[in-house]
């Protein structure tokens, strides 16, 4: 039987068809992967799912039987849960707390905290969860926060359970768990809907495939049929290559170098711990190594945003170290941040607006006090056309954009800027495959153009696939360089493991 | 000596109430998200309110009563403003403030002929000694030899904490108040926890108020309210958003206050001057209201305003 239906679901957003016509057929019991770009519209198929949103047209049928979704608590009783891909937490709160929010077990109308904690605990291990009822959500990892969103489906009895994008957030170990724990929600009769744009992960655990592009339904296909270049080409519509074609490198004067640097993390603990590098013009350097050992203090102390506490940063012969970031901003760095939300953009500044982040003070965007708007205007969609970002138009807020089109933005707004040196922090975290190709070709054409680049990412794959030298960074040092082209998987992984065998290329 | 600290500490306990009563009030707004700058408004009108009640009925206690309506009354156009038309929460405040102290300004010339303030009431509250506790030396005279509306103030100090920390509907107040998103997906309906912490803040301060003008004091004019409910706020952000720390920062503005009116008493005048003394705690409501305290513990989505479906 089919758990869910969707019939021809429309839903509008000012000034965007959302979804438009979209089909989705459950099975009760199977994993359904639901595919698309960013931007696709997958979380608002969701959201109208689980009642968030009303959509302007179609049906929607649980179980076979058409049902009106009016809110969260409708999909509730009708046994939908949903894994939100932005974590719908209480800071604050305990885990137990967020769990039991909205329908608490009560005696005498006092929250009975105990008796909570213990059915948590009870679903917690009978999937598997492994997680600590009485732990506040602020002192707990990202994986087992997630954890705590499937427990809060699970606890108000959700058997089909909506899962937006959540391989997303997590390291490569807690994504095995988590398929671990879908395949025992599976097992217990549970049906999920997976909300993915990572191909290897769809043919590794999901049964079928919806693929929806730009709002509109593409396909239904059975995950046994079909391969990951032909579920590309549907989700992208047109062929995607996985390889990334380039030529070797061309390597030129020395522009960036690092001298036993240190810097502390916000907690005041040593990060980097005498750190040395070196960058040239024309070659792209991949930092590799597991989240947390100091990638991104790194990043943060050669921009200027975090104090060197001792050692020097020399940018093309001249100390830029401990530099405002502007200064060093103006002196060639160009910079992709790890956090787009954060540090790359203003998010309720028009995206027109954030072409000019860091260049709206001088001339031609303003002039004395003045910003000169029809400057500024026809800069950003000279960018944003030839760095093809998809927007209404410059005006509309940056919050407003696809993932993927707002790293096009910061992208083009960096490189347009013509630094020597650039700065990629997981330029393609949460893209998707079309967009990811996209920004990889524009690094390399960076590279070519004689720019030295320093790509960080948590990605292997990614780091293997541009970089020109890798650089493995263990607790603060670089615990060994390697050649891309005679490494094995294994030599990276000893070296991020700590195990200091690598071939010493240079420094 | 003893005497003289007997006497600073039931002064204390005075001013402390009003200043714990429209801070309570203001908790169950905040804590829902929604900032209140219109406690001083919703002071001046329980003030106002009581004083009419208690000289037409010669009953403090209806005052007491008709005060809190009155200021739920109130707070309903700030409600309807911030919650359901998403206008800037402070302005709305400010514009309460406002027009509550123009509609009892108004209202005191025209039904006292012209008078800037309301005649004296006869009938006021009495203070209520605790049979027995009262007769503990030093903190006896001063603890429980005071106006009902104190006791009250500490009853809904408790009864806050366990309706805040121990009730579904506290839980659910304050979720919505740190992220009302993950509230919403809960099933837990937004606007209404909202409303509700508001009208809450409006009945407490206008309790507040009332204890101001039918206990402590024992008529209503322009200056009876004189910025208590911007201390209130600041006792607020003091007490970091909860019952006990609001307690326990509204007995130290309430010390504050003693020591101002009561310093000379220990000799404290001959080192700081009185008006000093009379000005701490202003300063500090500034500096809590300017935030150079406190803001690291307020609730995450204070101010914001909420749309379902947002995002
Ligand atoms: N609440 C909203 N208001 C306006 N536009 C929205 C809203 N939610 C989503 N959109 C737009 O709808 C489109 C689909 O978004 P979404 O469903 O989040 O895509 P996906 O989850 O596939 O990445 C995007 O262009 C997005 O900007
Ligand atoms: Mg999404």
């Amino acid at each position: 039987m089919d758990a869910v239906e969707m019939k021809g679901i429309t839903k509008r957003f000012p000034g965007i068809v959302a979804n438009d016509g979209v089909n989705l057929k459950v099975k009760q019991g199977e994993i359904h992967a639901l595919l698309g770009e960013n931007g696709a519209g997958k979380s608002t198929l969701m959201n109208i799912l689980f009642g968030l949103y009303q959509p302007d047209e179609g049906k929607i049928l649980i179980k076979g039987k058409e049902t009106e979704i009016t809110g969260p608590t409708v999909a509730g009783e009708l046994g939908i849960g949903m894994v939100h891909q932005h974590f719908m937490l209480v800071d604050p709160f305990t885990v137990t707390e967020n769990i039991i929010l909205g329908s608490e077990p009560t005696t005498n109308g006092m929250i009975n905290k105990r008796r909570a904690e213990k059915e948590v605990q009870a679903i917690s291990d009978r999937y598997g969860l492994k997680v600590d009822p009485r732990a506040k959500i602020r002192d707990i990892s990202v994986g087992m926060q997630q954890r705590v969103e499937i427990l809060k489906t699970l606890y108000r009895g959700a058997e089909i359970l909506i899962f937006d994008e959540p391989t997303a957030v997590l390291a490569p170990q807690e994504i095995d768990e988590l398929i671990v724990i879908m395949e025992n929600l599976v097992k217990e009769g549970k049906t999920i809907i997976f909300i993915t744009h990572k191909l290897k992960e769809i043919m590794r655990i999901c049964d079928v495939v919806t693929i929806i592009r730009q709002g509109k339904f593409i396909g239904r296909v059975e995950v046994a049929d079909t391969d990951e270049n032909r579920l590309a080409s549907m989700m992208v519509g047109r062929d995607v290559s996985f390889t990334v074609d380039k030529k070797p490198a061309k390597p030129k004067d020395k522009i960036l170098s690092i001298r036993d640097i240190r810097v502390q993390d916000s907690r005041g603990v040593d990060a980097v711990r005498g750190l040395n590098m070196e960058i040239k013009a024309g070659e792209i350097v991949g930092l590799a190594g597991v989240d947390g050992n100091g990638q991104s203090e790194l990043i943060e102390a050669i921009t200027g945003l975090k104090k060197v506490q001792s050692g020097e940063v020399i940018l093309n012969g001249k100390k830029i170290t401990n530099l405002k970031p502007k200064t060093i901003t103006h002196s060639g760095v160009g910079h992709i941040p790890e956090d787009r939300h954060r540090r790359g953009l203003v998010l309720d500044f028009s995206i027109g607006e954030n072409m000019v982040l860091q260049t709206f003070d001088q001339k031609p965007f303003a002039k004395g006090w003045s910003l000169q708007y029809p400057a500024i205007h026809s800069y950003a969609k000279r960018l944003i056309e030839e760095f093809d970002v998809r927007t209404p138009d410059i005006h509309t807020p940056a919050r407003a954009l696809s993932g993927g089109n707002q790293q096009k933005g910061i992208i083009a707004r960096e490189v347009d800027r013509d630094p020597d040196f650039l700065i990629a922090a997981q330029p393609t975290r949460g893209l998707d495959v079309g967009a990811i190709e996209g920004i990889h070709r524009r690094l390399i054409e960076q590279r070519d153009k004689g720019k030295a680049i320093l790509l960080m990412s948590l990605e292997l794959e990614e780091i293997w696939q541009l970089s020109d030298h890798i650089a493995v960074i263990y607790e603060g040092k670089i615990a060994g360089w390697v050649d891309p082209a005679s490494t094995t998987e294994e030599e990276i992984g000893l070296l991020m493991a700590g195990y200091r065998a690598g071939t010493e290329v240079t420094s | 000596m003893i005497e003289s600290l007997t006497d600073i500490l039931a002064t204390t306990v005075l001013y402390m109430t009003p200043l714990l009563l429209a801070a309570m009030g203001g908790l169950f707004s905040e804590r829902s998200g929604v900032v209140n700058i219109g406690l001083e408004g919703l002071m001046t009108i329980g003030a106002f309110t009581a004083v009419v009640t208690t000289l037409e009925t010669h009953n403090p206690w209806l005052g007491l009563v008709t005060a809190m309506l009155a200021g739920m009354l109130f707070s309903i156009p700030h409600a309807i403003a911030s919650i359901t038309f998403k206008a800037d929460q402070v302005v709305s405040g400010v514009a309460l403030n406002f027009l509550a102290l123009g509609v009892a300004v108004y209202l005191v010339k025209s039904l006292y002929k012209g008078s800037g303030q309301t005649p004296d009431v006869q009938d006021v509250l009495q203070a209520m000694p605790i049979p027995g506790l009262e007769n503990i030396p030093v903190i006896g005279p001063a603890l429980f030899r005071a106006f009902p509306t104190t006791y009250l103030a500490l009853i809904i100090v408790f009864i806050g904490y366990v309706v805040l920390y121990r009730t579904p509907f506290g839980m659910r107040l304050r979720a919505v108040g740190e992220h009302p998103q993950a509230a919403e997906t809960m099933g837990v309906n937004v606007y209404r926890m909202r409303y509700t912490g508001v009208l809450i803040s409006g009945a407490l301060a206008g309790l507040g108020g009332a204890s101001l003008s039918i206990a402590i004091g024992s008529q209503f004019s322009e200056s009876t309210i004189a910025g208590q409910g911007f201390i209130a706020l600041a006792t607020l952000i003091f007490g970091k958003w909860h019952p006990f720390g609001v307690l326990g920062a509204s007995t130290f503005f309430g010390f504050a206050v003693a020591l101002a009116l009561k310093g000379q008493l220990i000799g404290l005048t001959t080192y700081v001057p009185s008006e000093a003394l009379n000005m701490l705690p202003y300063i500090l409501t500034i500096l809590a209201l300017a935030g150079f305290v406190g803001r690291a513990e307020a609730p995450a989505a204070i101010g914001k305003t909420y749309e379902t479906g947002g995002r």
